[in-house]
């Protein structure tokens, strides 16, 4: 109204706020938190356990164990040419990243309405400390696989890791934006929706077997009309796993047309979550 | 150039009554349909006052309602109202944890609200690692926690346990602790919940204390939200009322004060059997309270040391069993404190009949309290058998006033001093 004198107001809360806006600069304010939180996923996570951090580890090999046993041994699916263990342990560690992230930014506003309840702090800081955290125990489980490959090198299997490794961080990046993307436009839908919930635990490893882990791509192409080949590829993850096998292991064939296409999928799909992300958070906790 | 630093304009809040979750996409649908079309809001229209006591079928209520203050530099808002009045609301919006429906706050320094102690705390990480934790949560850095740090731990008091897991912690231990991180934030405008409410007298006091340095000493403003009406009387300089979504008053914080309990006088002047707060079975419902003195005659005004009787009239609505009755009187001074309790347990009184409409006599053989307005609730329940809790019949709050004027309780000619109560005791000069 009285916009006479312009007062230099440090902020206003108002019912309106643009749906895009993330505010940068008080993100960076808040950087120390995010870091704490970060820090007390890890920690919290191994505290009064006997194995620690070792439990990071635990959860990729058996799972790269028990599929080695079904998947190689008794359904005799083949991998490249490289040990089926370290060409599922490959797709296991980037998986768990996504789907970790995934689950974990998707519950984002049912897991911390407490404390969104009570504080206010830049409700992003949630999201993209998940992804950090997850990049952490991603580390460890990435040393564990280097460990296992440099072992499969020395007992002289045909392995060449190539200089492509290096777009390692690359290609992390587009698999954090997917699971964040995706997992903020699903904790946004579950405030009012609660459906979605129960969607999301079985999506996730019903995805797990559209996107190629245990398979090799090369297999499915092998098998399906080439008309069709493309729908593999429809899958964002597909590209991005292709990549990462690529590069350390030497197997399956590559294409940077669909890296990008991955990339142009992560960097749509993270701005449609920040679009639902910024809607929601200004008043779910009326609604959830 | 006004050094005001905080300004709430027109702020209003909606929210939806009763089930959420059933016919939210048909609504939502509709309101979206509404603004395609640039229509406004269906459901922006149709809210009514924010009123608790009174049923309505409208499912939008607003529970706060042009809402409009200004808060200068230094100065230590009170805000006080009853459940449900919109304190809390209007907290929330202070501290962003939701988002007003209309109107708007501007603030020209950093917010930070104290809506609970300890909000983050994990309990398997020690106590540092947790005023870390918090403090960032609080909107500290880093640099500002570890600067405070030895601050931080004297104050909570828990210097020896700080490198042990908070779950060890009692539950005292972990709101001192918690209580002490929040002491130590330097915002520029605090707001504050009756957190206060916790921990022992000691800590309580040094609650009080650090929070008047942080306005006093450091020339921060606070806002302060409570029902303890003499924290808000030692702390606010200035008050607000609420009342039903909307202000009231607002002046200097004793002005508030008085208004305020005023206010909670005036609703027991509405007449009894049309209070729809009341709770309980309603087997039996009082219908009407009033006080006759010694010769029987009904008064308004009652004099310290004289004889009344308190009549409750009461209507049978279905059979009970006038040997299971408890009833149940409590008086509340000005301040909203427990005064006394008359108790029919206590008194070991067995009732024999209740008739389809009759009356409950109290009987006051001389009255003890000294000048002063005092609020009086009743309970009426029955036990139902030994073994099972007791079943409230009927239950009012504020249910009368007894207004007391200064009488010559020792009958020594010389009137009582004002407020309190009155101790049966003898004085003597040796």
């Amino acid at each position: 109204m009285n916009k006479t004198k312009n007062e230099d107001w440090l902020f206003e809360i108002s019912p309106k706020k643009s749906a895009l806006e993330i505010n940068f600069k008080e993100l960076w304010h808040y950087r120390d938190l995010l870091m704490l939180f970060v820090k007390r996923d890890i920690v919290t996570f191994y505290k009064q356990t006997v194995l620690g951090p070792i439990w990071f580890i635990i959860q990729p090999l058996l799972t790269s164990v028990i599929q080695f046993i079904i998947f190689s041994k008794i359904a005799n699916i083949p991998s490249d040419g490289v040990p089926y263990f370290l060409f599922v342990l490959a797709g296991n560690i980037l998986w768990f990243y996504f789907s970790d992230c995934l689950k974990a930014v998707s519950e984002t506003f049912t897991a911390n309405q407490n404390i969104f309840g009570k504080v206010y702090f830049p409700r992003v800081i949630m999201p993209i400390k998940v992804v950090f955290s997850n990049l952490v125990k991603f580390s460890i489980q990435f040393s564990f696989f280097i460990i296992v490959l440099i072992y499969y090198i020395n007992k002289g299997y045909d392995i060449s890791p190539s200089l492509l490794i290096l777009i390692t961080p690359v290609l992390l990046i587009i698999t954090a934006m997917l699971a964040m993307g995706v997992g903020m436009i699903i904790s946004s839908l579950t405030v009012k929706y609660r459906d979605l919930n129960f969607v999301i635990t079985f999506g996730i490893s019903l995805f797990m077997y559209i996107t190629p882990i245990v398979y090799p791509t090369s297999l499915v192409l092998e098998k399906i009309n080439p008309k069709y080949h493309i729908l593999v590829y429809l899958n964002p993850l597909t590209g991005i796993l292709d990549f990462f096998k690529y590069a350390f292991l030497g197997s399956g064939s590559i294409n940077l047309s669909y890296l990008l296409y991955s990339l142009f999928f992560g960097i749509v799909v993270l701005f449609l979550g920040v679009l639902f992300f910024n809607r929601t958070e200004k008043s779910f906790i009326d609604v959830i | 150039m006004s050094d005001i630093i905080l300004k709430v304009e027109n702020l209003s809040k909606q929210y939806r009554l009763g089930k959420i979750g059933t016919g939210t996409l048909s609504h939502d649908l509709n309101r979206w349909w509404h603004t395609v079309r640039g229509k406004e809001d269906p459901y922006l229209k149709v809210g009514e006052v924010n009123d608790r006591s009174s049923m309505s079928n409208n499912q939008y209520v607003w529970a706060l309602k042009d809402i409009n203050f200004e808060v200068q530099q230094g100065e230590v808002l009170g805000i006080i109202g009853k459940n449900g009045a919109g304190k809390s609301t209007l907290l929330k919006i202070l501290s962003r944890v939701t988002s007003p429906t209309v109107g708007s706050v501007k603030a020209k320094g950093r917010i930070a609200s104290l809506l609970e102690v300890g909000t983050g705390f994990h309990p398997e990480m020690t106590g540092r690692e947790n005023i870390f934790l918090n403090g960032a949560i609080l909107g500290m850095t880093k640099k500002e926690i570890a600067s405070k740090l030895d601050e931080i731990i004297d104050f909570s008091g828990c210097k020896r346990y700080i490198d042990t897991p908070v779950k060890r912690y009692s539950s005292g231990m972990t709101v001192r602790l918690a209580f002490a991180v929040a002491a130590h934030l330097e915002p520029e405008i605090l707001v504050v919940d009756e957190v206060l409410a916790v921990g022992d007298a000691e800590f309580q006091k040094k609650a009080i204390g650090k929070m008047q340095d942080i306005s006093k000493t450091d020339g921060r403003t606070v806002l302060f939200v409570s029902h303890n009406m003499a924290a808000v009387k030692s702390l606010c300089t200035k008050g607000i009322v609420l009342e039903h979504g909307g202000i009231t008053f607002s002046g200097t914080s004793d002005d508030a004060i008085n208004y305020y309990l005023e206010n909670s006088y005036k609703k027991s002047e509405i007449k009894l059997s049309e209070r729809i707060d009341r709770k309980g079975n309603q087997k039996l419902s009082i219908l009407n309270i009033f006080v006759k003195n010694k010769d029987e005659v009904v008064v308004g005004e009652m004099h310290s040391g004289e004889y009344y009787k308190l009549i409750f009239e009461y209507q049978k609505q279905k059979d009970i069993d006038p040997k299971q009755l408890t009833i149940v009187l409590q008086f509340k001074n000005e301040n909203d404190e427990l005064v006394t309790t008359i108790a029919t347990d206590e008194l070991g009184t067995k009732f024999s009949e209740v008739k389809e409409k009759g009356t409950i006599e109290v009987e006051i053989p001389r009255l003890q309290f000294r000048e002063g307005r005092y609020s009086m609730q009743y309970m009426i329940s029955e036990k139902l058998s030994f073994n099972t809790p007791h079943q409230v019949v009927d239950y009012l709050q504020d249910a009368f006033t007894l207004t007391v004027i200064r009488g010559d309780y020792w009958h020594s000619g010389v009137l009582n001093r004002p407020k309190g109560f009155i101790q049966e005791a003898s004085i003597q000069l040796l």
